[in-house]
């Protein structure tokens, strides 16, 4: 076999090799994947199956039960739309009130059951839009920068 | 002051930038610069080629490369080399004109 | 001088705007001066933007908060270390060190390539001045670091705690150098294709920019990996969170880019890849540089969209479809003459590993963008965890790390088949071997990909080992040296060579420390009264008593335990595991002592590492036993409060020290009538030499890039100009 013929026939496979595993890819990312909703969109839409949720925890819902940690989420725009969240497993340190968080989990009645572990709190707020405001009449100390 | 030093401080750096392009444009100058640059890029792929001639002895050494691959290897290693001794040699003798 | 620096700042922007003008006119027109005046006008660019940065630092320093990124970040009490690192924990500060070293890159590179490259360097400084025209105007016009307060605070908003760790002094301007001198070879690959000089000077003058840039993007990653597994909740050393993989996806295009800049710089070979991928390696580091600052992904640091993110994105847009249009132009140009004599050489190896890399690049882009492209088909986001991202990526790494073994073994061009054989012989035997051993001994065969992982590390390590022995034996054949000291010659002699070599070796202990710490990881959740213990792997952990620690400076309570760990043959062992409540706002309708606890609480983790595990504890104890005296209290508290008139400070004093009493008795109950806890123990074997094995690697690129001596050089390069003269008198 001559070398052109051989380096087609290697780019043909290789190629194909290639078409195959990204096809493969695609395939499997949309069924392992989970949807990504908001507390409204839980509200709404009433998932089955597992699906992460993202929102703000309400502040004055944090209670510790036993092992378990029961919680409110909202969506971040809109105070109003929660959801109480039961969840067991391992607590980041920078979960409070007010602060952003993702959980994965799925619906059991009204409540979501977090899945063990999957609750992450996201690094309080670096990188804000917030144009600096000017404090109060008397020069106070500015308050926490909240995240949003 | 702040305003002072500020515009002290714009004017430093504009005298900077534009000082080369009050010097005359000169023809021959460019020549010697581009010759200049020249050798240096010869000089490097010189440098680059004579470690490629150390890596082949040294796969050689270590039995990587089987006598007849290493001596066809080699031999078309230093004829690359010698052609760029020989543009160098020529590229010094135009820049010393 | 606040003022001289915002001057500064904008005197940077015409100044690289106008060194962009003077760089392409020198391009264009073939006239140096404006060449020069736009290597001038960098450098220029350079003092600038360091004026900048003094200043800010400087305004830091001494807390001036009528700076707007200081009152924000700082504060009085912030510890001096601290304030200077700040000024990076700001958008505005970090666009500024992404400015700052892009200018010193790029004033050090015009400075070597002074009198080199004269069709190159015009194209490539415009590129650099364009680059940093661009982030002085984003700052300027979307984050200003020196944007004023007017009346200025009297106290800052200070550091966030948890960014009060030694790896925020290091962690992002390691990230950040690596990024930004990745625009170096760039820019110099811009101005090859611009000007069809595609040969491989253009890699010569920036090839130590970019070994430079994966150097610093290799410390960053691993200080952000050791930052977060030492931090509770932040998902161990790796979580496939999409801003760590924003910072994984140039180093993997970054490293199959100087792999393969050795085939074009040998043989010529492998032309269109080097461009492509430099290109995508600066573009992925400008995405992760947009990722941290857009909230367009849902991450554990990303965070609310912010102004800056949408021009950044329209710069990757013009990079990515500009290069791609430049490659797609020039690609005649790109082909080259050679071809791959053989599947057995170092050029096919190099080859296998551009794939496996770009391949392990496109996994992780495809999950981390998948929730933008799942919404953009389904209508819905989705998003792909943890376990989706190993799946695909652990056999390829596997992959990876076996030909990490093969590519030194062999030679350039060609390897007879025997030679082959009787090269590769011997670390497969190790690797063979140590697979058999360790299936026999350990049940690492109840994870086969982990004992793939292992077999092929070993293999690695091996062949790593061979060649340097090899090496000195060829050495010693050549000068008849003793052994240590050819072993010394050979490897000074080769720095690149062995300096590879070390990474490779640090790169495969690295993957076996991963492998095992996250195949053979035990992990248990148990609930202990003191005097309760329980057993993890082996371990046997039992609860001794409570702790419990009164901070009034800190405004902080902390209830901790004494565990005590045994197991057969090995010293006892004490881990003190404890939360920490911290003094927060109070919720309305909440009780001072109740904010206490339902506010801020960080978990101190209670770690012991030794060189084969790592055992790692965390507690939470479960206060709703002192939920009636916690709600006694505040309402005692609450009472005598609306007893107190306002403005009466004596008053103030009293009941805060009531305050403290209420404080105190709740700490005695909990450690006269301790409530159970509930403690997570891992064992993670094996986890130390995930750092030993990346420092290892760092060290070995140190060592490749550190440039011999001249004098060295001048001898080397006589000796064989002597040789060639005697071939060119032959001739």
């Amino acid at each position: 076999m001559d070398p052109a013929r051989k380096r087609k026939i290697r780019l043909v496979v290789a190629l194909s090799a290639a078409v195959l595993l990204a096809a493969g890819l695609v395939y499997t990312s949309f069924s392992a994947s989970a949807d990504d909703l908001q507390p409204s969109q839980v509200l709404s839409q009433r998932p089955s199956g597992s699906f992460q949720l993202t929102g703000v925890v309400v502040p004055g819902s944090i209670r510790h039960r036993g092992s378990e940690l029961d919680f409110r989420l909202a969506d971040r725009d809109d105070a109003s739309r929660s959801v109480p969240v039961r969840y067991t497993g391992e607590v980041p340190d920078p979960f409070r009130a007010g602060r952003e968080v993702i959980v994965r989990g799925t619906l059991d009645g009204g409540t979501v059951v977090g899945e063990r572990d999957s609750l992450i709190t996201k690094c309080p707020s670096k990188y804000t839009d917030q144009a600096p405001q000017p404090a109060a009449a008397g020069g106070q100390a500015r308050g926490k920068a909240t995240a949003y | 002051m702040e305003v002072a030093l500020a515009v002290l401080l714009l004017l430093a750096v504009a005298a900077f930038i534009a000082a080369p392009l009050l010097r005359p444009r000169s023809a021959p100058g460019r020549d010697a610069a581009a010759a200049e640059a020249r050798i240096a890029d010869l000089e490097a792929r010189k440098e680059a080629k004579y470690r490629e001639i150390r890596d082949a002895q040294l796969d050689h050494a270590q039995g990587k490369l089987s006598d007849a691959d290493f001596e066809r290897v080699d031999a078309e290693l230093r004829a690359e080399a010698v052609a760029l001794l020989r543009e160098l040699d020529a590229a010094r003798g135009e820049a010393a004109r | 001088m606040v003022g001289l620096g915002a001057a500064a700042l904008w005197f940077a922007l015409f100044v690289s705007v106008a060194g962009a003008a003077l760089a392409l006119a020198g391009a264009l027109g073939g006239d140096g001066r404006y060449v020069t005046a736009a290597r001038r006008s960098v450098w220029a660019l350079c003092a600038l933007l360091t004026l900048c940065v003094v200043i800010i630092e400087a305004a830091f320093l001494r807390t001036d908060l009528s700076l707007a990124v200081v009152a924000d970040h700082s504060s009085t009490t912030t510890p001096t270390g601290y304030k200077l690192t700040a000024m990076w924990s700001s958008q505005e500060g970090s666009l500024l060190l992404w400015a700052w070293v892009l200018s010193i890159a790029s004033s050090v590179v015009l400075a070597a390539t002074r009198n080199k490259h004269r069709e190159i360097v015009p194209w490539a400084t415009a590129v650099l001045s364009g680059l940093a025209a661009f982030f002085c105007g984003l700052m300027l016009f979307a984050a200003d670091p020196f944007a004023r307060l007017s009346p200025a605070p009297l106290e800052g908003v200070g550091l966030e705690p948890l960014l009060r760790h030694p790896a925020m002094a290091v962690h992002p301007p390691m990230l950040y150098s690596g990024y930004v001198m990745f625009s170096i070879p760039f820019a110099f690959a811009i101005g090859a294709l611009i000007t069809r000089r595609l040969d491989a000077s253009w890699i010569r003058s920036t090839r130590r920019f970019a070994l430079v840039a994966w150097i610093c993007l290799s410390v960053g990653i691993l200080l952000g990996a050791r930052w977060s597994y030492s931090e509770l909740g932040w998902g161990g050393y790796w979580g496939w969170d999409p801003v760590e993989n924003a910072s994984l996806m140039p180093w993997l295009t970054g490293t199959a880019f100087l792999h393969s800049i050795m085939v074009q710089e040998k043989r010529g070979m492998l032309r269109a890849w080097n461009v492509a991928l430099i290109c995508a390696t600066f573009a992925l580091a400008l995405l992760g540089t947009f990722l941290v600052r857009s909230g367009i992904l849902q991450s554990i640091h990303a965070f609310g969209a912010s102004t800056v993110g949408t021009p950044l994105l329209a710069l990757i847009a013009v990079i990515v479809i500009g290069s791609a249009a430049l490659i797609a132009w020039r690609l005649d140009d790109l082909r080259s003459e050679r071809r791959l004599e053989s599947l057995a050489s170092r050029e096919a190896v190099f080859l296998v590993n551009n794939l496996l890399l770009c391949g392990l690049a496109a996994v992780i882009f495809w999950g981390t963008f998948f929730p933008i492209t799942s919404e953009l088909f389904t209508g819905t986001k989705h998003s792909l965890a943890a376990p989706w991202y190993d799946r695909y990526t652990a056999p390829l790494a596997i992959l990876l790390v076996l030909f990490t073994g093969i590519g030194p073994l062999l030679a350039w061009r060609r390897v007879s088949a025997g030679a082959a054989a009787r090269l590769l012989a011997r670390p497969a035997l190790a690797a063979a071997v140590a697979a058999a051993a360790l299936a026999l001994l350990t049940d690492a065969a109840s994870h086969p990909l982990a004992l793939a992982m292992f077999a092929f590390a070993a293999f690695t390590l091996a062949a790593v080992a061979q060649e340097v022995i090899r090496g000195a034996a060829a050495q010693r054949a050549l000068s008849g040296a003793s052994p240590p000291r050819a072993l010394a010659t050979v490897v000074t002699r080769n720095r690149r060579r062995y300096g590879g070599y070390l990474v490779h070796a640090g790169l495969a202990v690295l993957m076996i420390a991963v492998a095992a710490s996250s195949s053979f990881q035990s992990s248990q959740d148990v609930r202990l009264r003191p005097g309760q213990s329980t057993t993890v792997d082996g371990y046997r952990v039992t609860y001794v008593r409570p702790t419990k620690r009164i901070d009034p400076a800190e405004g902080r309570i902390s209830f901790g335990a004494v565990l005590r760990v045994t197991k057969d043959g090995q010293p006892p062992l004490v881990l003190r595991p404890s939360r920490n409540y911290y003094a927060g706002p109070a919720a309305p309708g909440t009780g001072p002592v109740r904010s206490f606890f339902e506010g801020e609480a960080t978990s101190e983790v209670g770690r012991q590492t030794t060189a084969t595990r790592d055992i790692w504890t965390a507690m939470q104890p479960d206060l709703s036993s002192l939920d009636r005296y916690i709600a006694g209290a505040d309402r005692r508290l609450q009472r005598i409060g609306r007893g107190i008139p306002a403005g009466d400070a004596a008053a103030q004093r009293q009941f805060g020290y009531l305050q403290g009493l209420a404080i105190r008795a709740i700490a005695a109950r909990y450690m006269s009538h301790t409530p159970p806890a509930e403690f997570r123990v891992n064992v993670n074997p094996l986890v130390i030499w995930i750092w030993i094995g990346g420092a290892i690697a760092v060290l070995g690129a140190l060592f490749a890039v550190w440039p011999a001596p001249p004098a060295r050089q001048r001898r080397v390069a006589d000796v064989y100009a002597a040789r060639l003269a005697r071939e060119l008198g032959r001739a």
